[in-house]
């Protein structure tokens, strides 16, 4: 990523840090990325940003063996088509698991992280990708709470 | 006024390294250090994670507990770390810039060995205090460094926590007190341009650790009119797991009172996140009414004390995040190849 | 027809007079370690300068694909760097940019230069020098070819967007990758006759099966190799062809389409629409059904995108191309057969010359000088298929005998 001026990687970081995309209020449609015009309603179209809610399930992926350059060092590493609640795919990288586990349909949510870093002591880009939703969190709750009963129960 | 934790977040990186793998590599006894420092094994970062992807993740479930914080009411953020990504350039710009906090607010790294975190807490309680901002967010989180072969490679670890300072019926967890104990000691330095940290060996117990921590939480203790029996639990800086059950016993609080919010033993220091995180764990299964005392360590060095109240609201709060054990329990070992690898220890030309 | 694509309002598409291929050129596709851009450049030129037997100085126009001198070479402006090593000034010459379809836009720009009767002899040529860097350079520099903002800023490849419409239609359409190995296969057994291919040995499922992964699930040997290569189509009025050939070419049909740079606001990733659009033009145009096809040449940059090409240029239904590889039908002899010359895959691949090269061995087939033993026998009419990128352009271009 050597071939572009720090400008460039700052004028999509927005986007690129909260998953920013473009709504139409007169269609109800979603946009990524983001659109200056709703391309359906056109002239009548209302736009306005959006923050999507992260959450989705894998459209298509690959696991890349070799990558560019700059990625190199990364993999392997997952890249998935990401079908998003809100309708529009994003391409991330999808992380915190392994590449044999993803699979068509699996449900992802956003997380964020470094994407690369610029040779010689260039910028560093953050942005979005993806990790497998894991929800099981929420059962600690639970056992915690059972867990500190027995305690004080004990003394 | 009634100010304290409105929300809070934890925030780990799914890889450990055993004990074992570290001490295998280098010919070590891996029990010496596992008895020696209470230590089974340490979170360590992705290739693709830093102390700003750390403190984000940690941010956003601190703003999902803050539920009723909007963007915009957010007038400070500061990140407490000592493996900030850039030199110059602040990482809280970035952690703010990806909540969304942006532009109206004031943001600033700072530093402070391990106690980074806990004083930027004091300057957000200060500010909401003054009327300056109505909410601040400080977070504490570290990539830390420790030298191959160096003792420190075997605590050195990854993760972070963020806390939302406010005020007002949101609060969760309410500050009654809190008081700092600094003085100029050389135990833990890093100079710049140095890739790693060196330290003082034994020196860092004593004079430093044992002095700070103890005398910090007695004084606190004294000013408030409290003893060690009014509190319900205490969480200390955490190096490694003898040195806070050490001056949890010197200052007369129970072990079991200092158990809840004890991770090193599998989560290794995360240096600035070290004592927050440790705090998060107490704040995910404290009660009501029940009593924290926090008291964090910067080597350098100095100490921040804590006072704090639970209040009725963490019950419905306290669920809209995951909780630090999730984190804990949540990992994939690696070996000390793939570490050496995803803490860039080889040279490649 | 405002906005939709589509052609003039006159139904003969506004064209003065028809085209034909008179003559061709072009080097072998590999890695020419001594030659530059302008050295490949000369190579394919001189060659069908030759075989028309005209001086340079008849050529009244030059357009060529290059995709990116810039990066694999440090050089832009190379339209008037060849026209000026070819000895050639002060001839117009227009270098034209559209990834690895630059070939194929090259031709439809030279094909229009002839047709509007603005020009009598135009050269169209393709020319890339790609071996200067290191493959991981190339790899991204042809991630170029991509949406740079949303797709190779996260890490996607070339072949890894490839590689997603592969997951895809294998869950869609239950394509197996032994099915898929066949189509290199098929294309090396080609390519092994063809003294100009990049690499000439014959190759099994097994080969394929074993090589490398690239991104999964495509392994190295789905993927085409990168080449250095030119390749060079001269252009006249038919009726003034005979001048120059006895065995002219004619272009019956001719069109460009485009699409999403991205395949993430593509709904269907297993279609490429500008195929499908270019494809109904240029069959519009020549007034030809599929079956009148003896012979195609299309873009498989990898494996998969032959499979997918076949169904977009409407030879068979979605989810149905690849059962013609089961049966061996795309082979010289088959019912259709598919890249006489190698292909993408064991021909080489040289981006921006890639789509002229194609045009090359369409017109050795119709001539019947195809060497080797892959003459398709009674070829009258093939069709040529280039894409740029991962099917933002397309160009589609029917070749008759006659």
């Amino acid at each position: 990523m050597s071939v572009s001026g720090v400008p460039r990687h700052w004028r999509s970081q927005r986007e690129r840090y909260r998953l920013l995309g473009t709504y139409c209020e007169n269609c109800g449609t979603s946009f990524f990325p983001r659109r200056k015009i709703c391309p359906k309603c056109r002239r009548k179209g209302r736009t306005r940003e959006v923050e999507f809610s992260g959450r989705g399930r894998v459209f298509s992926y690959t696991v890349i063996h070799v990558g560019s350059k700059t990625f190199d060092e990364y993999a392997p590493y997952v890249i998935g088509l990401i079908e998003l609640q809100e309708g529009p795919r994003v391409l991330s990288q999808i992380v915190d698991c392994k590449p044999e586990d993803v699979h068509i349909g699996m449900e992802v949510e956003v997380c964020f992280r470094k994407l690369f870093e610029q040779e010689d002591g260039g910028i560093i880009s953050y942005g979005f990708k993806f990790r497998p939703v894991d929800d099981s969190w929420v059962e600690y709750y639970g056992k915690l709470l059972a867990e500190k009963k027995a305690r004080t129960a004990q003394t | 006024m009634r100010v304290g934790i409105v929300g809070y977040g934890a925030y780990v990186p799914r890889l450990r390294i055993r004990v074992e793998e570290i001490a295998r590599v280098w010919g070590h006894d891996a029990n010496s250090y596992r008895e020696g420092l209470g230590i089974e094994e340490k979170s360590v970062p992705s290739l693709d994670e830093d102390t700003a992807t750390i403190a984000v993740e940690a941010a956003r479930n601190a703003m999902r507990r803050a539920r009723e914080v909007k963007p915009s009411e957010v007038g400070a953020l500061f990140v407490g770390s000592e493996s900030h990504p850039y030199v110059v350039k602040p990482t809280a710009a970035t952690v703010a810039e990806a909540l969304g906090l942006t532009p109206s607010l004031t943001a600033a790294d700072t530093e402070f060995a391990c106690k980074a975190a806990t004083t930027a807490i004091q300057a957000c309680l200060g500010m909401v205090k003054a009327g300056y901002i109505r909410y601040g967010i400080s977070i504490g989180a570290d990539t830390a460094q420790g030298a191959p072969r160096d003792a420190l490679e075997y605590t050195a670890a990854a993760g972070g926590a963020a806390y939302v300072i406010g005020a007002g019926e949101g609060v969760i967890a309410e500050v009654e007190a809190t008081y700092s104990y600094t003085q100029d000691v050389p135990d833990f330095w890093r100079r710049d341009g140095d890739s790693y940290p060196r330290h003082a060996g034994r020196f860092t117990g004593e004079p430093a650790y044992f002095e700070h921590v103890i005398n910090c939480t007695r004084i606190l203790l004294e000013k408030t009119g409290t003893t060690p029996r009014d509190y319900d639990y205490v969480v200390f800086h955490q190096p490694n797991s003898k040195f806070p059950l050490k001056a949890a016993r010197e200052l007369g609080f129970e072990d079991k009172k200092l158990h809840p919010g004890l991770l090193v033993n599998r989560l290794g220091n995360t240096y600035s996140g070290s004592s927050l995180l440790g705090l998060a764990a107490v704040l995910d299964v404290a009660s009501p009414g029940e009593r924290i005392l926090l008291t964090s360590y910067g080597s350098g060095a100095g100490s921040d004390s804590f006072s704090i109240r639970v209040t009725a609201a963490i019950d419905s709060k306290r669920k809209l995040a995951p909780p630090v054990i999730y984190y804990l329990d949540k990992r994939e070992y690696i070996d000390y190849s793939t570490y050496a690898r995803y803490r860039r220890l080889f040279k490649e030309r | 027809m405002r906005g939709t694509g589509g052609f003039s309002k006159r139904g003969d598409h506004g064209l003065k007079r028809e085209v034909a291929i008179v003559a061709v050129g072009a080097t072998r596709f590999g890695e020419h370690w001594s030659k530059g851009l302008k050295d490949l450049a000369w190579e394919a030129g001189v060659q069908a300068v030759e075989e028309a037997g005209i001086s340079g100085k008849d050529i009244q126009y030059i357009v060529f694909g290059n995709m990116s001198g810039g990066m694999f070479e440090g050089q832009e402006h190379v339209g008037a760097l060849v026209a000026d090593f070819l000895g050639l000034n002060p001839v117009p010459a227009t270098r034209v940019e559209a990834a690895c379809a630059s070939g194929g836009v090259a031709f439809f720009q030279g094909y229009l230069a002839v047709a509007s009767g603005m020009y009598d002899l135009v050269a169209v040529g393709g020319v890339e020098k790609m071996t200067d860097v290191e493959p991981g350079q190339a790899t991204e520099i042809l991630s170029a070819a991509m949406d740079y903002e949303w797709e190779a800023y996260f890490g996607a490849t070339f072949p890894g967007v490839y590689a997603l419409m592969a997951t895809r239609y294998m869950h869609d359409y239950g394509l197996k990758p032994e099915t898929l190995a066949k189509v290199a296969v098929k294309n090396h057994y080609h390519g092994s006759m063809n003294p100009l291919a990049h690499f000439r040995n014959r190759m099994t499922v097994e080969d394929v099966l074993s090589s490398p992964i690239v991104a999964h699930p495509l392994r190295r040997n789905d993927c085409c190799p990168v080449s250095d290569g030119a390749a060079c189509v001269l252009l006249a009025p038919l009726d003034e062809a005979h001048k120059y050939t006895d065995t002219p070419i004619i272009v019956k049909g001719v069109a460009q389409a485009s699409d999403t740079l991205s395949l993430l606001e593509r709904r269907d990733i297993c279609t490429l629409n500008a195929t499908v659009q270019a494809a109904e033009k240029a069959f519009a145009m020549a007034k030809l059904a599929r079956r009148d096809v003896d012979l195609v040449e299309v873009h498989d940059c990898f494996t998969i995108a032959e499979i997918l090409a076949l169904e977009d240029l409407g030879f068979c239904a979605k989810g149905e191309a690849f059962k013609l590889y089961e049966e061996g039908e795309t082979y010289v002899g088959g019912r259709l057969p598919v890249n006489t010359d190698g292909g993408l895959k064991a021909g080489g691949h040289a981006v921006g010359a890639t789509g002229v090269k194609q045009l090359v061995e369409i017109v050795k087939q119709l001539r019947g000088e195809a060497e080797g033993g892959r003459q398709v026998d009674e070829a009258e009419i093939g069709l040529a298929h280039n894409v740029g990128g991962s099917g933002a352009t397309a160009v589609v271009t029917i070749l008759s005998r006659r």
